[in-house]
């Protein structure tokens, strides 16, 4: 049933014009994506995707748009082709589902490899019961390394693309260490333009 | 919204619950969900709701762009530097069992170890996020006046 | 489940039982494909760029789900160990044998959980770098449609 609200957010999303309802719509559906996950006992993810989806993503997002105005412009091709394309992928896809193994049957391959050691040896060689963050943390630091060394790079993006402005004028600002506190980070916030 | 003392103190009320809550999910992430990922991000909202309500120039005094920044990097280099001090104790990279003060248990590291780069974890998502929320929220008030 | 494999009859009677279950646990995923095309369409057709990021968004969360529901076990539970801390083994019918306890306990496959919570950030983050483009342009182009920029780029061209 979640799905099918889930289904129906989404379709808002193609229909509402206001770019600024998509964003709210946007929090909303990143919010039911949560509770589904929450049913499907991904307790962990759905806490991510409440606080990442519904919170900090939708503040990111609204403080894009004040950045580019909540118009719209309407779309000047017809959306058949679009339409036509998706709905082929989309048959293609479900095609692709019916060798799927059925939801939710524990015989399934996925739960057969590193799954059930992950589960039976994480209490002997772990010894932490949240199995997701054992296996995050431990069986899989590599990995989450990578991950947070991925965030971190895509901040140092942002940083490059945005706080540019910022130097425009290399003059005034030697290095943004100027950013500091209170006066050094108003008079450089000033100065561009 | 400025002017709105409802939000004002409401917002000053639930700051510290909300940071504290973070902590909370980040220390408790071994026993039920939780970690570092979800810990850094609900930080950084705490203190994106203080900059919502106060403005951008009361928050960034008491947290500086460039010390968030610092927090980004920080956090990479907890998570590494994890790895090469496990290395340090004769194990290998991100082998926790280094950490284990009785050698019978060599899995009583891991605990140690997973909240370690949790923490680098913590660290990175907050800085992340917030120097995220600052580059847009300031960019955008600079625009605004003209 | 013997005798269902002697009686012919009741072994067809089991196999279209089987393909009805079919169509009701494969719903999971039609449903996630649904959402998946509705942000593929939103990506391919809409030209304002902001919208093109909350449609790859919403793809994204779709592929969530796929991997989710792929971890979904019925009668699951998540996977935190019920058993208490570590090494204790306080439980009588704890780990004393590792293997059997996922048998008694039945916890859903914790690892597309901990991939997607990953994830999750990730996406965050590059969707932020997203919208940061998105400004840039902006600022560069004074819009974010699609179309526009085109026009603009077409004239700087001819």
């Amino acid at each position: 049933m979640l799905l099918t609200l889930l289904a129906a957010t989404a379709f808002g999303l193609v229909r509402v014009r206001n770019l600024f309802a998509v964003v709210m719509l946007a929090g909303v559906y990143s919010l039911l994506s949560a509770g589904l996950f929450t049913v499907m006992d991904a307790v962990d993810v759905a806490f991510t995707e409440a606080a990442v989806g519904a919170g900090i993503s939708t503040v990111l997002f609204l403080g894009a748009l004040a950045l580019c105005g909540t118009r719209e412009s309407k779309p000047v091709h017809t959306p058949i082709l679009p339409l036509f394309v998706v709905c082929l992928t989309g048959i293609a896809l479900v095609y692709g589902t019916m060798d799927m193994p059925p939801f939710g049957d524990a015989s399934n391959p996925v739960h057969h490899h590193v799954a059930d050691h992950y589960l039976e040896e994480s209490e002997h060689e772990i010894g932490i019961p949240n199995v997701v963050t054992s296996v995050l943390a431990s069986y899989r630091g590599y990995d989450t390394m990578g991950e947070t060394t991925v965030v971190f790079a895509a901040a140092v993006g942002v940083m490059i693309l945005l706080a540019r402005g910022r130097r425009r004028t290399r003059e005034d600002a030697p290095g943004e260490g100027s950013a500091s506190p209170p006066t050094g980070g108003r008079s450089t916030r000033e100065t561009p333009r | 919204m400025r002017e709105e003392i409802i939000v004002r103190v409401g917002a000053k009320i639930l700051a510290p619950f909300i940071i504290t809550f973070a902590l909370y999910v980040h220390f408790h992430g071994d026993y039920s969900p939780g970690g570092g990922f979800q810990a850094g991000v609900i930080l950084a909202a705490a203190f994106a709701l203080l900059a919502l309500v106060y403005g951008l120039d009361e928050v960034q005094r008491v947290l500086p762009p460039r010390f968030v920044r610092g927090c980004a990097a920080l956090g990479v280099l907890i998570f590494a530097g994890a790895g090469v001090a496990t290395m340090a104790l004769g194990h290998g990279y991100l082998a926790y069992n280094a950490f284990a003060y009785d050698p019978a248990h060599p899995e009583g590291g891991q605990h140690y170890g997973i909240l370690l780069v949790e923490l680098g974890v913590l660290v990175t998502v907050f800085g992340v996020m917030v120097s995220v929320f600052y580059l847009f929220a300031g960019r955008g008030r600079r625009e605004d006046p003209q | 489940m013997i005798p269902v494999a002697a009686n012919p009859l009741a072994q067809s009677l089991a196999a279209q039982l089987q393909i009805a279950q079919n169509l009701v646990s494969h719903y999971n995923y039609w449903v996630v494909i649904v959402l998946m095309m509705v942000g593929f369409h939103i990506l391919i057709a809409r030209g304002n760029l902001i919208r093109k990021i909350v449609g790859l968004n919403v793809f994204q969360t779709s592929v969530f789900m796929l991997y989710i529901s792929l971890g979904k076990i019925s009668g699951g539970t998540p996977p935190i160990l019920a058993g208490g801390v570590g090494h204790g083994e306080t439980d009588a019918h704890g780990a004393a044998e590792g293997a059997h306890q996922a048998a008694e306990v039945l916890y859903s496959n914790p690892l597309p959980h901990v991939l997607i919570l990953t994830a999750i950030v990730v996406g965050i983050a590059t969707t932020s770098v997203g919208l940061a483009l998105a400004v840039r342009i902006r600022e560069a182009y004074g819009t974010i449609e699609e179309e526009e920029i085109n026009a603009i780029e077409a004239e700087a061209g001819a």
